[in-house]
């Protein structure tokens, strides 16, 4: 259960790695990259940019709503507290015209009548501190109020003179003769003989104050009023003490409805102003907003659509990325196990046919050789059984020569009817470390006369081979020989055998010999293909053992590197249920 | 001993009856199976030496042949195949086998061991 367990996490790792580096990339097969490449970049395009186009969309349009909206929140606000300050001084102005139109200068005159006039507006209106007259020289004749200011002259101020000329009069806050922020309201009349009077009021700070600081608004926020040359007028938190020039805003130009731009704060920050000039007045009213106290709402909705972009595009690119890997690797998977088929098939073919090509001309050759051999064989007992040929010694050489060839003829062709040789196979169970070691009896001589160091390394847990005993011997004998040959006098040759996945064992012929070049590893199982035809080799030994190993249903590989030796591993299916037949036919 | 040699190749046979005559072996030939048991009729042989394979009646019918005309002879089969492996031989059907081309040494021995059993 755990060994299932491991190799499904094996397996289950590989393919994330595969996916990471898909094995296509690995070995830069170029069709592949680029179908995974387009695939990936166009599906990535075709999924992220309607997503990218939509979430650009909404951020760009939800900022501008709720920019807007701030924008018009503001200037409401600002055109409500203009008209409410507005209507305040006109209120006050008005009852100032009123009191001057009802009574007569004469009754105004007397100090105790402006008195009782001043507790009436008092009460009607509030915020009044004081009221005065004043004649058409500017002398003030009579006064009600908290300061002693009876007989003050006024003529020749400007605020006096305006109000002669205009007939009403608002002025900014100032300190005048009280040394006192205030305010005066003024209005013109005319008495009883015609002469112009002016009935004065002043006003406290408090009540302006309140109506802006009824407004509410957040701690970042203020509303105040400036005058026309930028001075504050009412308290305004951080943008300049009363009396004092504006801080940071510049003064708005004048306009008749409310506006509103842009400015920036102390600390650099973008600040939202809207402002109203007040009608008759010399004051503006501001209403000072943070810009990032506004756009609270959209930075929230910012985060989020940031976060829901994000996780959607990792999410999309993770989709598009590993489907088509995924597509694309099974695919390459198959190709590269198809075309190695199609090798294994074409290699088999081709040694299959060579095979049957060999075994034909072997035969065909035989026949003529067996015929040389006995013509040549028969002059040789000519020369031995007859006198008068008995002391041609030359003779003798030279037929010695052609029964030679022949037999060297003879060993190629048994070989090479080896190769293609059609038998049954006779199955039975058969130990691996048994038939190795009869091998290696075979052998042993050699070894301690070359002293070469056999190692033999066969675990005792490896199942027995139920296949062709013969078949299997002569397979090893064949590598063993190979690597007996390959090794000088005193080389190693490792003899080492696993189990493997798939009921197969394999068994590893390894030598520390003179090894062999990367284009002829890819002969070496061809038949004739021989790097050792001076010393009698014939290039048939592996082309057998490679026709055996495939009768069994095994396979064999070879690794070799020039210099330092091979090695030669065969896998045979633990049980031998398959029998390639593709030789020849008895004949 | 009487030898009785059967191969479609009439210079190899009459070669191969040659160099055993060299040997003491007293050597026939023929080079069909037809006329192999004409003369297996006209008289007794120690041992045939048999091709696997010729035209009309092949070395293994031939062996049959002349086992039931003459249960005392021995047989060594010749092949052009090479080994023993290429083609079946049943336990009967041979004393011996050779491949071609062939040792006369290795004849004769065969031939001695045959006639000894």
């Amino acid at each position: 259960m755990s060994e299932r367990f491991g190799s499904f996490i094996k397996t289950l790792r590989s393919r994330l790695i595969a996916l990471y580096r898909p094995p296509f990339w690995v070995d830069r097969a170029r069709r592949y990259c680029y179908i995974w490449a387009v695939s990936v970049s166009l599906l990535a395009v075709v999924s992220l940019m309607p997503l990218t186009l939509m979430v650009l969309y909404v951020y760009d349009s939800s900022q501008e709503a709720i920019y807007k909206e701030n924008v018009l929140r503001i200037l409401r606000l600002t055109s409500n507290t203009r008209r409410t300050v507005t209507s305040f001084l006109e209120q006050r102005l008005n009852a100032l015209r009123f009191t001057a139109h009802v009574e007569s200068y004469s009754y105004l005159e007397q100090n105790d009548h402006l008195a009782g006039v001043l507790r009436n507006l008092k009460y009607g209106f509030g915020s009044i501190v004081d009221l005065g007259l004043i004649n058409a020289a500017g002398v003030q004749v009579a006064y009600a109020g908290p300061f002693d200011l009876k007989g003050k002259d006024y003529g020749g101020q400007e605020w006096f003179e305006k109000t002669l000329e205009e007939s009403a009069y608002i002025s900014d806050i100032f300190l005048g003769y009280r040394g006192v922020p205030h305010q005066i309201v003024a209005v013109k009349s005319t008495n009883e003989q015609g002469e112009a009077f002016v009935l004065r009021a002043s006003l406290d700070m408090e009540s302006l104050s309140e109506i802006l600081h009824s407004l509410e608004l957040s701690e970042r926020s203020v509303s105040f009023i400036i005058n026309r040359e930028g001075i504050v007028q009412t308290p305004s938190r951080r943008y300049g003490n009363p009396l004092e020039k504006v801080c940071c805003i510049p003064v708005p130009e004048y306009a008749e409805h409310t506006q509103i731009f842009e400015a920036k704060g102390e600390q650099g920050q973008p600040l939202m102003v809207g402002y109203a000039y007040i009608a008759n007045s010399p004051f503006i009213l501001l209403l000072v907003k943070e810009k990032s106290e506004i756009m609270q709402n959209w930075y929230g909705l910012r985060k989020n659509l940031i976060i829901f972009f994000s996780g959607s595009f990792v999410v999309i690119f993770l989709v598009f990325y590993v489907i088509p890997t995924y597509i694309i690797q099974s695919l390459y998977e198959a190709e590269q196990t198809h075309a190695r088929a199609i090798q294994r098939l074409e290699e088999t073919a081709r040694l299959a046919s060579l095979g049957r090509l060999a075994a034909g001309v072997a035969h065909e050759i035989n026949n003529p050789l067996a015929i040389i051999n006995e013509k040549a064989g028969l002059v040789k007992d000519l020369i031995i059984f007859k006198e008068e040929y008995k002391h041609d010694k030359k003779l003798e050489r030279l037929i010695d020569s052609v029964l030679e060839s022949v037999e060297r003829c003879g060993a190629i062709t048994k070989q090479l009817l080896g190769f293609a040789r059609h038998t049954e196979v006779s199955v039975s169970t058969v130990p691996v470390r048994k038939i190795i070691r009869d091998v290696l009896s075979f052998l042993e001589k050699e070894a301690s006369y070359r002293n070469i160091t056999l190692n033999l390394e066969i675990p005792d847990d490896l199942p027995p081979l139920v296949t062709d005993r013969g078949k299997v011997q002569q397979i090893f004998l064949n590598l063993i020989n190979n690597a007996f040959q390959a090794v000088g006098d005193g080389g190693r040759i490792d003899i080492v055998g696993r189990r493997v996945d798939g009921g197969k064992i394999a068994v590893r012929v390894s030598d520390n010999g003179c090894g062999i070049s990367d284009e002829n590893l890819q002969k070496i199982f061809e038949p004739f293909f021989s790097t050792k035809k001076d010393s009698g080799g014939t290039g048939l030994g592996l082309s057998i053992t490679y026709g055996l190993v495939q009768r069994l249903g095994g396979q064999i590989a070879a690794e070799s590197e020039l210099g330092k030796g091979t090695t030669f591993t065969v896998t045979l299916p633990v049980e031998t249920k398959e029998v390639r037949d593709e030789g020849l036919t008895c004949g | 001993m009487k030898v009785l040699l059967v191969d479609d190749e009439k210079e190899f046979v009459s070669a191969l009856a040659e160099r055993l005559s060299f040997r003491g072996v007293d050597a026939h030939w023929t080079v069909s199976g037809e006329e192999a048991l004409k003369m297996a009729k006209d008289g007794q042989y120690d041992l045939a030496v048999l091709d696997v394979k010729m035209p009309g009646v092949g070395g293994i019918e031939l062996r049959k042949r002349l086992h039931e005309m003459q249960p005392g002879m021995r047989f060594i089969f010749l092949t052009g195949h090479g080994s023993q492996e290429d083609f079946k031989v049943g336990s009967e059907e041979a004393s011996f086998y050779l491949a071609k081309p062939l040792k006369i040494e290795e004849l004769m021995e065969k031939i001695r061991e045959t006639l000894n059993r």
